[in-house]
């Protein structure tokens, strides 16, 4: 992998001056992702939600890669379908044999998770030869913080509200990560912000490999959590030592833990800064705290006994 | 001249040749009935090395027309095939690629939708598709399928137009009959549709462009759809010219409005797709009989050519609109209303009576056909048109 400072080096095919949110983790997940796809032309799709609409207010966009975004459920049928022109103008004798271009997609966890995990899972077992990315931050953030299926167990949302008949998000969240893998693809991996040279390695693998690749990347959303917007890697840092967010890869079919989590802090060192788990700490929800801890050490477990197997 | 050779084929037989000769670069599809021998003997052409087309076997018709905009905007000659359900749940997708201005071509086996569930043909899948931008060529028979299928390379592919275009043909009726079609040598449709040259291709890695841009926030949303209106109206030139050149090619006729007897008509039918064929027979034996009987097909509904049915209803007494399609709680079918309103601006106001006929494949037997020209008759003669919209031969 290059290092640090020869992705310094690299142009930043994101540019700045987006519409963004200030220490929105969306942008420094697309950023890690492209400097990983090295010097190769990359095409980028992208779904609706955040990310898109905050980078091509037109006539603007702050795309210096050829880009599409065409609806919210699509990203990876449409990137499907932009790798499938490259393969057909090929064939054609329209662009060189030898030619390399790099595909990747990118869907908030709403356009992933929910919406758009039939055209993903389409994609995906159709082969083709590109990157999904899931920049998860955990709720449909771009229309004003409504739960999705990656949202936590006892989060509130704005679809998923604190009173006296609930207290925030009544269920568990989806293991996409596990469901990708399920897709026997050449390659998966879950990775977050917080750390970059494992993400930024992820991403150069998921370029890499002939045929489909995912990574399931953890992107705060410092408006969605009620944090403040300087803490947006310290919280993704904390979900990583917490176990909440594992790190690991499975490279045909090989599953690697690739951050080790020493003295895994408790589940609440993760939650209790972020204002859309207070509620978690008034006297009464101790129960409700405390199944989160479960639920975080039952995954984990199950997690732990599949690295080193195939 | 092309070498033309007569075959006895299924419409979807012919209209796979069709886009076999095109050479699409991609073709994304999904199966459904009764499109899927379309998307079968592609399949066959992609199995047998006869194309170069990459072949994108798609989980659904929205994924199929997702991976259309995406291919299209990558810069490829795209081609996909669908029906009802199928076209409904593309419907969003339609949308985008009108307004994202892509060349993509279609083809829809027209079938009832949905509830209750019917397999067989209307028109309700594509009349419920008209606003979402495309042009919309009909076939009447599996030749014009055929045909039209190849001038929708040259129409949606134009630069004056950029518009994803329909080729339909009636589900079961055209889609599935042997008919005879006479097929152009692959040399001459090639050298017709020519090569694509797309522009602002995402795969011109040179000049990166952004596709699908955010024009909302006061932005210029409301220019981009007068663009779009725009465009469309340029391709009313485009059609009929690549029209007269296929029909020189071909030596078939070409007309986004085609007429039967409309020289001397008293009364007249309007009329889309395979219906076309049996209400000519009717018309004729009841000229037989003294009535004064003409067809109006309309082969291209959007554009909607109403400057050419103006002048083909010229002179007429009573005109009848049928509609394999309902447009329920408007004042008749679409085809009517788009019928009644042509004929607004004309002084001289004349009966039009709508009859919606054949939904979910419902025969349309010749006795039918026959009770509506001698209503328009009686009609013409002075008799008092119906009130409302005639279910055609309904229980």
């Amino acid at each position: 992998m290059a290092n640090l400072k020869e992705l310094t080096h690299r142009e930043d095919r994101l540019e700045g001056g987006h519409r963004l949110c200030a220490g929105c983790g969306a942008s420094i997940a697309v950023r890690q992702v492209l400097l990983g796809a090295g010097l190769e032309p990359v095409v980028v799709g992208c779904a609706t939600g955040c990310l898109e609409v905050s980078t091509t207010i037109y006539p603007y966009s702050s795309w210096k890669t050829p880009f599409i975004h065409n609806a919210f459920e699509n990203s990876a049928a449409t990137v499907s379908g932009v790798e499938a022109a490259f393969k057909g103008l090929k064939a054609a004798g329209k662009i060189p044999a030898d030619k390399k271009v790099k595909f990747v997609a990118f869907g908030g966890d709403g356009g992933t998770y929910d919406i758009g995990l039939q055209s993903l899972s389409g994609a995906m077992e159709r082969g083709h030869d590109m990157v999904y990315v899931c920049y998860d931050n955990g709720a449909y953030m771009n229309t004003g913080i409504q739960r999705s299926s990656a949202t936590p167990k006892g989060a509130w949302a704005t679809t998923s509200e604190v009173g006296v008949a609930q207290q925030g998000k009544q269920q568990r969240r989806k293991d996409l990560t596990q469901i990708m893998a399920a897709h026997n693809i050449p390659y998966v991996a879950q990775a977050s912000i917080s750390h970059w040279k494992d993400l930024t390695m992820k991403a150069e693998k998921a370029f890499a490999v002939e045929g489909p690749a995912f990574l399931n990347i953890f992107a705060p959303c410092p408006r969605g959590w009620r944090i403040p917007f300087d803490t947006t890697v310290e919280i993704a840092k904390s979900a990583v030592q917490t176990g909440y967010w594992p790190l690991y890869e499975v490279e045909d079919g090989v599953w690697r833990q690739t951050v080790k989590v020493m003295n895994r802090k408790p589940v609440v060192e993760f939650l209790k800064p972020q204002g859309r788990f207070k509620h978690l700490f008034a006297p009464g929800n101790e129960a409700l705290l405390a199944e989160v801890q479960t639920d975080v050490d039952r995954q984990w477990d199950a997690l732990q006994s599949r690295f080193g197997s195939v | 001249m092309p070498t033309q050779k007569t075959v006895a084929a299924t419409g979807n037989t012919v209209v796979a040749e069709a886009m076999r000769q095109c050479a699409p670069d991609v073709m994304a599809a999904y199966p459904i009935t009764p499109q899927t021998t379309i998307v079968e003997e592609f399949a066959g052409f992609v199995a047998k090395g006869r194309v170069h087309t990459e072949y994108v076997t798609v989980e659904s018709e929205h994924s199929a027309m997702s991976a259309c905009v995406g291919a299209s905007a990558a810069g490829a000659r795209v081609m996909t095939a669908t029906a009802s359900q199928g076209l409904a749940l593309m419907w969003e997708e339609l949308h985008i690629a009108s307004g994202m201005r892509l060349p993509i071509v279609m083809a829809n086996a027209n079938r009832a939708l949905s509830a209750p569930i019917n397999i067989h043909c209307d028109h309700s899948d594509i009349m419920g598709a008209r606003d979402t931008g495309w042009i919309t060529l009909f076939a009447e028979t599996a030749q014009e399928a055929y045909d039209n299928t190849i001038m929708a390379v040259r129409i949606a592919e134009h630069p004056d137009v950029l518009l994803p275009t329909m080729s339909c043909l009636d589900g079961f009726i055209t889609t599935h009959s042997i008919d005879r079609v006479c097929i152009m040598d692959d040399e001459s449709v090639t050298g017709f549709v020519g090569q694509y040259e797309p522009q602002n291709a995402l795969l011109d890695l040179e000049n990166p462009v952004t596709h699908g841009s955010f024009a909302g926030l006061g932005g210029p949303f409301f220019e981009f759809k007068k663009a779009q209106r725009e465009a469309i109206e340029r391709s009313r030139a485009v059609i009929n010219e690549v029209g007269a050149e296929f029909s020189a090619l071909s030596g078939r006729p070409f007309g986004m409005v085609e007429t039967w007897g409309m020289e001397d008509a008293d009364v007249a039918v309007v009329v889309i797709g395979s219906t076309a064929g049996n209400v000519r027979h009717v018309a004729r034996q009841m000229r037989d009989s003294g009535i004064k009987a003409g067809v109006v097909k309309i082969r291209c509904f959007r554009p909607f050519p109403y400057a050419e049915l103006v002048e083909a209803l010229s002179g007429v007494k009573a005109v009848a609109v049928m509609d394999r399609a309902e447009s329920f709680g408007a004042e008749g079918g679409p085809l009517f209303l788009e019928v009644r309103s042509a004929l607004y601006d004309r002084t001289e106001r004349v009966p039009v009576i709508n009859y919606i006929y054949g939904l979910g494949g419902s025969d349309v037997r010749l006795e039918l056909i026959e009770s509506v020209l001698n209503d328009l008759s009686e009609i013409a003669a002075g008799a008092v048109a119906p009130d409302g919209l005639v279910y055609l031969g309904s229980r």
